[in-house]
Parts: structure tokens; C-alpha cells; sequence
């Protein structure tokens, strides 16, 4: 009865084309947007941010980044992981190596690194489709983790190969306190989910979409397949790779090339399935999904006297995930994203339906 | 029918009287295109005025689709030219096609189905748009002036063909007449000067291919735009259509009013059939 | 002279060895691919469940029974996917079905060690341990070979043949080959088409199992076997998705070039080039030849 959009009426192309054209909604966004940028610091424990949001938030930032690629331009990558390598190696060499530019631009800048390396394994893309641009990516995921392991330079020839971030500091602020942390990722989430969300209602994002549905078709309404796939794999890799620099600078802190294998690479491919292809809205339930699983697992059932040992809970979690990604793709190929919606249109004419 | 209607306002069987004609827009001279050893054309010639309605037709597997494909630059025929708007060429660019004003549908719908009606046809508009991709991320300023006013312009084709009711609906769950329309409104929001339409009226009953007819007559007349389609009913193409030329076998066997062609010989042999 | 031949020869040798195996595993990707258009990253889970499988009842029954178990087993396996997986998504696009074989991965990886224990196991097929010397006359010193290999690349080739002749002279191969024209045009002269599948998908796991057993002597059964998978990818974009020689072809190519690369070029580079080599190796060719060295071309039509 509450979820209403009678009266509601749209005057303007404007208001028809907002991003969330329902009142209700606006006022919901406004209250969760609220709720986490000033309650939620001061609510929540240590630990939960540190194991709970912080991932969860960095994670879903890389999912939004890979959702624009898989999900809405229709290139499967399977090196997103790596692509989010880039990003924290790259904000390490400019932190440690050009130190006095401000953090935030040594942030971005590793963003743009990883648009172009994104950009050069993306050019396969143009002349090959699907599985063999699935096994493209997979060579940029195993020659980028080679490259950070054996080339000493870009670990800065540590001798043990792992690296430690300097700490963050944004214009004078310090984020060190988990609250503060989870403030900042909270920060950057917001907007490149926003710059995501324009990008896909934009010109740019309807001939992602169409080079997705239908190649041919959109290389003959004058959609030049080249610009939309490399600009698809720039912008992605770029937000992967500021995700991966914050994953390497304020999650981890010190990080070994591990930090960003092929398993980190499915495990974003996953929540976006999960979450829904081709969802900004799916990128978050998907990672908030992948995110508590594990810790549901580790943390709950032992509560409830369930005992298992690490290596068991590891391989439930891998079938947990393998077959809902089953599940989903015969079921919702659009994810929990289209549950979502659909509970709304449900709710929509609830209690009325007829 | 409708389209009879429009033709007798124009004078019973003279297709020209009444339609003003530019000058060439398009003509292809000798065309010829073959795949592996299969030749779908040879030496194919012929031209289309500005303003006309010009329909291509022949038995199945005769090049039309083929043809239409050279046109807009899917296909690079081995030999022959293109020579549009005054620019020859062997190898079109299908960027450059629709850049340049040619704007298709085709045979088996090409829509994106993952996308609702407006949205397909907002990509029509994908070459009139030019804000780059930073005003894009920020969705604010000149660049929400830009999709608005392109809305705005999408929704009059919407109104003009009648598809109000479906503009939010995914494509994908429309009935294929439907589908067949909102591929029309695409071309259309292009705002081509060369329109090719492949079979618009294929597997549609009587009432549709009568909406597809007025549309494609309301088009020629209100915009002028030049329209080349592929159409298997003789009925309609004989109503409709102020130019033919029919292709057997990737060959031209005849070319001329509508009145000329049904009466070639030629052409009666190769629909029919002839004993040697 | 002489003395730098020896160990080329060796390495050689060893490479085209592991290329053998690759070239084992890139058959079941290449079986499935042209019968169902599935990309079946799946493959490398299956020859790890495969061969988990084999190990374990192996400690309980003669290797024949446990062979024969295990073969059952994994067409059991091909049954399940076939039913609860493919059937559900026929006429989905390719890149639909490849993310869903993903999914089978991880289920199959997380099922088999949770069943079958996630150690290391020792496949002990009786095999001799110490190594043949052969050549011995004319290089000094000869070259090392291990029984393991040889034992593996017989088995390949008896595979390969026996496959050869199944799907060349049986009515259940010519309609396999029909298939993989066509699926409607096969449908429609009466070939039922999930039988196919079930048929191919459970030689597929046959393959896969061999493929373990030769891989688990070798290295011993345990999780970096699934990993295996992702070295025969770039085998299959060399030899073409649809070719059966081509994957053979492919294999020992791929498994040669990177043992070479490794040692002759691998140090300039730092070591470990043995991970990204033949990817590199695929991609450069997909740029001048997309459709492998013996794949078919396709011909795009609007």
C-alpha cells in the first residue's frame, strides 16, 4: 500500500529519465545513504568493518567496474583480478616513488594505469569473441601475476616480494581508524556508482548494450564496435583498478602478488552473475553475498553447533557458489537484482493485484 | 487497402505522376560478389533517384539481401562500385554508411533485445550525440540537455508509429509485427536519407502489412527520404513502389516501372518458371 | 656438438611428453565443444574428480574394479549434468553456457575433495620408478626417460585411435558429426539429441579420467590437477575448437614450446614464463589464423 506511484506524475523527459523515477525510492536511497555515511560509523564495531564492509565495499566498487564490461558491453573477462593488480601496484610505485603527489591523485592515476593495460588486453576483443577473448583475458591474469612475482622492480625489490602500502593521507586526512576507512571506500563507492549508473543511461552505455545484444546491428547504425569495446574495457579496468588500490592500500595494507589471483578473478565474475548482469544495483548484492557467505560459514555455524573444519568450509563454499551460479544462469540470468525488482512490481500493486 | 489509396491519389498507374524526383542518390555499377566459389552477384548495375520508393525483388537465394548488404558495407563485393551521393567506392564503411545517412532493417529483426523499445531507438541517435564520455559520467549540464532533447525527438517517431504504449517494454517480449515497427523507428531516428528495408513486411498478416505500408508511403512523403526495400508480396511492391528491379540468380534481369516489369518476360520466366 | 643435443633432445622429449597430456585433456574440451557448442571449462574439474575418484577407490578394490567404478562414476556425472544443467538451457547463447560450465567447476571441485579428502594422493599404477636411458651410443650419457611418460603417451594414443575409429565407423559418431553440423537440421532426421550429449559428456569423463590417471602418476593426485584445464585452453585456440587432431597437434606443440621456452629463453626473463607462454603463443596466432590450424571458418550472415 506504502510502495505507490499513483499520483505520481512524470511532466518532463527529465524527470521520466531520473535514475530513480518512483518518489518512494528516492526517499529510500536518501535514508540508506544516510543512514551509512553518519550513523553507521559511529554503530558498528572494529571488526565488522574491517571483515564486513570495508571488503564488501571494495568489492562491490570491482564488481561495478567488471558488471560494465560483462554485463552491459557483453566481453567476459576472466583477469579481473589481475586488472586490480595493476591498480595497487601501480598506486604503490607512485606512492613510494613520486611521494609528494596528494593520495587521492596517486588513487586515480592507478585507476588510469589499469585503463590502459586494460585497454591493451582488451584490443583481441575487436577481433575475437566470447571463449577466446575469455582465454585473451586469462593470459593477461597469468602474465600480470608473473610480472609482479619475478620483476623485482615493481615491488621495489623487497626481498621477499610482498609489498607494504604507505599510509593514506587525503589532503591532510588520515584515515586509520576502521570507521574512517570504511568512510573513505563508502566515499568512493558512491561515486563511481553514480558515474557508473550515468554512464549506462548515457550515449555510451546504450552502444555498450547494443555491441552486447547484437554486434552486427549496431555496427550498422554507426556504433564503431572498436570504440564501444575499448572504451568498455578502459573505463571497467579503470574503476577495477582504483578498487584494487584501495583493496591493496586500505583493506590489506601489505600485500603479496597472491592477493590478486585468478581465484579473486572469478570470485568478482561470480558476484556479478549472482548479482545480476548488467545491474549497478546487483554489483552490491552480489558482493554483499559473496562477502558474508564465507563469514556465514566460518562464524554462524559453529554458533549453531555445526563444526567443520577450514578445509571442509572451503570447499562447501565452492559448491555453494558453483551451483547457484547454475541456479541463477537456468533460473534469473539477471541475478538477485531482477528478484529485487520483480518484489517490486509485486509490491507495487500489493494489495491489489488485480 | 490504404496504400491503393495513395497510389490513386497519385494516378492509376502512373507512379511518377504527382512524386518529384532528385537526382541520383545512390547507383551501383557492376557488382559482383561471390563467397568461396558461391556467386551471390554478378555485374549488377542500377541507380535509385532521390525521393523514390524503389523495391528489389527476385525468387529466394536471387542476391537482394546480399545487395542491400553491399550497399551499407557489410559485404565488399570483388568487383564494381558504389557510388553514393556523388562519392564512388569499391569498399563501404558501414560506420561511414550510417554516418552518411544509410540506415537499415533487416530480414530476421536485429534488435537488442536486452533493451527496451526507447532505448533502441535512442541508439539511433548514437551518431547525432556529442558529449564525450566525462559530461556522459556526470549526467549533468549540456549532456542531460543533449539526452533530452534526443528523447524528445525519439518520441515524436514513437508517436508517429504508433508504439506509445510499448516504450519501456524489452524488446525481446514483443510480438514479432511490433519488433518488426520499432526496427522501423530506430532506422527512422537516424534521420537517414537512404532507407533499406529488408522484408519489412515478412511474416506479417493483412492489417500489419497494411500499417507497415502507410508507414513507409507517410515516411517517403513527410521526411522525403529515399527508401530501398527487399519485399516478396507483389501486391504491396506493385502498389507501392515507384521504380523495381529484379534480381534471378545474382543476376539484373529487368529494371523499370512497375507496369514495364510485370509485363517482362524475363521476369515471368523466372517467377513461374520456363521449359527449355 | 653432441653435448648440447643430449639435453635439447631431453627437454624436448620431456615437453612433448606434457604435451601429450594437454593434448589428453584439450580432447574432452574439444568432444564437448563440437557436439553441444559448449565450452566446457569444466574439464579440468573432471579430471581431477576423475582421478580422486580412481585413487581412492583404488585403496579399497584391484585397479580393474576400481577403473570400471570409476568409469561408471563419471558417466553418473555426465548423466547429472546433462539433466540438471544443459537440458535447462538449451538455445542459451554460448557465453551463458560457458559461465554456467564455470559454475560446474567450482560444484565439482568443492564436491570431489569434500568427498574424497583434498590430501595428496600417490596413484601407484606399478609402473617402474627408475628412469630408461635410451640413445646411449651415439650421445654420451644418452637421454632419461621415464615409464610414466611413455605409459601416458601409449595410453593417449590408444585413446585417440579408439576414438577415431568410434566416431568414423558407429552409427552413434555419424550422428555425433551430424550434431555438431547442425543441431535443429540433426533433431529433425530423428537423432535424439540429448542422448548425444549424455553419450558425449560421459566420453568426455572417460577421457578426463584417463587424462587423471596419466597426470595423477606423474604428479600425484591432488587440486593442482584442475589447473591443468587451464593449460589446455590455449591448446584448443592453437588447434581449432572442432578438431580432434587439432588438439593433439596442438598439445604437443604447446607442451614443447614452453619446456624450450623455459629453458632457453625462460632466464633472460627472469623464470616462470612456463605460466603465460603458451597463452602468448595462442593469442599471437588467433591474430593471424582465429580459427585454429585445423578449425573450420564461419562465415558471418545478416
Amino acid at each position: 500500500m506504502l510502495y505507490r506511484e499513483a499520483g505520481q506524475f512524470k511532466t518532463s523527459y527529465e524527470a521520466d529519465q531520473s535514475i530513480f523515477p518512483i518518489m518512494q525510492d528516492r526517499w529510500g536511497i536518501a535514508a540508506i545513504l544516510a543512514f551509512a555515511f553518519l550513523a553507521m560509523p559511529f554503530l558498528a564495531s572494529e571488526y565488522f568493518f574491517r571483515a564486513v564492509m570495508i571488503p564488501f565495499l571494495i568489492l562491490a566498487l570491482a564488481a561495478i567496474g567488471l558488471n560494465l564490461l560483462v554485463g552491459y558491453c557483453g566481453q567476459i573477462s576472466l583477469g579481473t583480478g589481475a586488472f586490480m593488480a595493476v591498480g595497487a601496484y601501480a598506486a604503490y610505485n607512485f606512492a613510494i616513488r613520486v611521494p609528494e603527489l596528494p593520495h587521492l591523485v596517486t588513487l586515480l592515476l592507478a585507476g588510469g594505469v589499469a585503463a590502459v593495460v586494460g585497454l591493451l588486453f582488451g584490443i583481441p576483443s575487436l577481433r575475437i569473441k566470447g571463449l577466446y577473448l575469455a582465454a585473451a583475458t586469462l593470459a593477461a591474469q597469468f602474465f600480470i601475476d608473473w610480472l609482479f612475482s619475478r620483476v623485482k622492480w615493481f615491488t621495489n625489490y623487497t626481498p621477499s616480494g610482498s609489498v607494504a602500502a604507505p599510509q593514506l593521507n587525503i589532503f591532510g586526512w588520515v584515515p586509520d581508524a576502521p570507521s574512517e576507512k570504511y568512510l573513505l571506500c563508502l566515499g568512493f563507492v558512491t561515486v563511481f556508482a553514480l558515474v557508473a549508473k550515468n554512464l549506462v543511461r548515457s550515449r555510451i552505455g546504450r552502444s555498450w548494450m547494443a555491441i552486447r545484444d547484437m554486434d552486427i546491428a549496431a555496427e550498422i547504425i554507426g556504433i564503431r564496435p572498436m570504440h564501444a569495446k575499448l572504451s568498455a574495457f578502459a573505463i571497467s579496468s579503470f574503476i577495477v583498478g582504483v578498487a584494487g588500490a584501495l583493496w591493496g592500500f586500505v583493506h590489506l595494507g601489505s600485500w603479496e602478488p597472491l592477493a590478486f589471483s585468478i581465484d579473486r578473478s572469478f570470485s568478482l565474475l561470480f558476484m556479478v552473475i549472482l548479482g545480476g548482469l548488467g545491474s549497478i544495483l546487483g554489483c552490491f548484492l552480489g558482493a554483499a553475498f559473496i562477502t558474508l557467505v564465507p563469514i556465514f560459514l566460518n562464524q554462524v555455524l559453529p554458533e549453531l553447533g555445526i563444526k567443520l573444519d577450514t578445509a571442509t568450509v572451503s570447499h562447501l563454499e565452492f559448491m555453494i557458489f558453483g551451483a547457484l551460479i547454475v541456479v541463477f544462469l537456468i533460473a534469473e540470468p539477471h541475478g538477485m537484482a531482477r528478484l529485487w525488482q520483480v518484489g517490486k512490481e509485486k509490491l507495487r500493486i500489493w494489495p491489489f493485484p488485480h | 487497402m490504404q496504400s491503393a489509396t495513395a497510389r490513386a491519389e497519385r494516378g492509376e498507374g502512373q507512379p511518377a505522376a504527382g512524386r518529384k524526383f532528385g537526382g541520383e542518390i545512390l547507383k551501383v555499377d557492376g557488382i559482383s560478389l561471390s563467397f568461396g566459389g558461391v556467386k551471390a552477384l554478378s555485374d549488377v548495375s542500377f541507380s535509385i533517384r532521390e525521393h523514390e520508393i524503389f523495391a528489389i525483388i527476385g525468387p529466394n537465394g536471387a542476391g537482394k539481401s546480399s545487395m542491400l548488404n553491399v550497399i551499407n558495407g557489410f559485404y565488399h563485393p570483388q568487383q564494381g562500385t558504389v557510388t553514393y551521393k556523388g562519392v564512388t567506392r569499391r569498399d563501404v564503411d558501414p560506420h561511414d554508411a550510417a554516418r552518411n545517412g544509410i540506415a537499415r532493417t533487416f530480414q530476421n529483426i536485429a534488435l537488442f533485445k536486452g533493451m527496451s523499445t526507447l532505448d533502441n531507438v535512442m541508439t539511433g541517435r548514437i551518431l547525432k550525440m556529442r558529449r564525450g564520455i566525462l559530461w556522459q559520467a556526470l549526467y549533468w549540464g549540456p549532456a542531460q540537455r543533449e539526452e533530452i532533447e534526443h528523447r524528445a525527438f525519439v518520441e515524436r517517431i514513437i508517436d508517429f508509429l504508433e508504439i506509445q504504449a510499448i516504450r519501456k517494454t524489452p524488446v525481446g517480449r514483443l510480438p514479432y509485427g511490433l519488433q518488426k515497427r520499432v526496427e522501423l523507428a530506430r532506422a527512422l531516428a537516424m534521420e537517414p536519407d537512404l532507407l533499406l528495408l529488408d522484408e519489412p513486411m515478412a511474416g506479417m498478416n493483412v492489417e500489419e502489412k497494411e500499417d507497415m505500408c502507410r508507414f513507409i508511403l507517410d515516411v517517403n512523403e513527410q521526411f522525403g527520404t529515399t527508401i530501398a526495400l527487399i519485399e516478396h508480396d507483389m501486391g504491396v511492391v506493385m502498389d507501392i513502389s515507384d521504380r523495381v528491379v529484379v534480381l534471378d540468380y545474382g543476376r539484373k534481369i529487368a529494371d523499370g516501372t512497375p507496369d514495364v516489369v510485370r509485363g517482362d518476360k524475363a521476369v515471368i520466366d523466372a517467377y513461374l518458371g520456363v521449359a527449355h | 656438438m653432441l653435448e648440447e643435443i643430449g639435453p635439447f633432445l631431453e627437454v624436448l622429449l620431456g615437453g612433448l611428453m606434457a604435451g601429450v597430456l594437454y593434448a589428453l585433456v584439450a580432447l574432452g574440451f574439444v568432444l564437448i565443444f563440437k557436439a553441444s557448442g559448449v565450452f566446457n571449462f569444466a574439464q579440468g574439474a573432471m579430471v581431477l574428480f576423475a582421478a580422486l575418484t580412481l585413487v581412492r577407490l583404488m585403496e579399497v578394490l584391484p585397479f580393474v574394479l576400481a577403473f570400471a567404478a570409476s568409469c561408471a562414476i563419471m558417466v553418473a556425472l555426465a548423466f547429472a549434468i546433462e539433466r540438471l544443467v544443459l537440458r535447462p538451457l538449451v538455445n542459451q547463447e554460448g557465453l551463458i553456457l560457458f559461465m554456467a560450465t564455470i559454475g560446474i567447476t567450482f560444484f565439482i571441485d568443492g564436491f570431489g575433495q569434500t568427498l574424497w579428502g583434498s590430501d595428496i594422493y600417490t596413484l601407484e599404477l606399478g609402473l617402474p620408478k627408475s628412469p630408461w636411458i635410451i640413445l646411449d651410443p651415439p650421445l654420451p650419457g644418452g637421454i632419461l626417460v621415464s615409464p610414466v611418460d611413455v605409459f601416458a603417451a601409449v595410453t593417449a594414443g590408444a585413446l585417440v585411435a579408439g576414438l577415431a575409429v568410434f566416431f568414423n565407423r558407429t552409427k552413434v559418431g555419424r550422428a555425433l558429426r551430424a550434431v555438431a553440423d547442425d543441431h535443429q537440421a540433426a533433431q529433425s532426421v530423428g537423432i535424439p539429441l540429448n542422448t548425444i550429449w549424455l553419450i558425449v559428456w560421459s566420453v568426455a569423463g572417460v577421457v578426463a579420467l584417463v587424462a587423471g590417471m596419466a597426470w595423477g602418476t606423474k604428479l600425484g593426485v591432488q587440486f593442482s590437477l584442475a589447473l591443468v584445464a587451464l593449460k589446455a585452453i590455449p591448446v584448443i585456440i592453437l588447434g581449432g575448437l572442432t578438431s580432434i587432431p587439432g588438439a593433439i597437434v596442438g598439445g604437443l606443440i604447446i607442451g614443447a614450446g614452453e619446456k624450450l621456452a623455459e629453458v632457453y629463453i625462460g632466464p633472460a626473463f627472469g623464470g616462470g614464463i612456463e605460466n603465460w607462454f603458451a597463452y602468448v603463443v595462442a593469442l599471437l596466432f588467433l591474430l593471424f589464423r582465429p580459427q585454429g590450424l585445423f578449425g573450420e571458418r564461419i562465415i558471418e550472415r545478416v
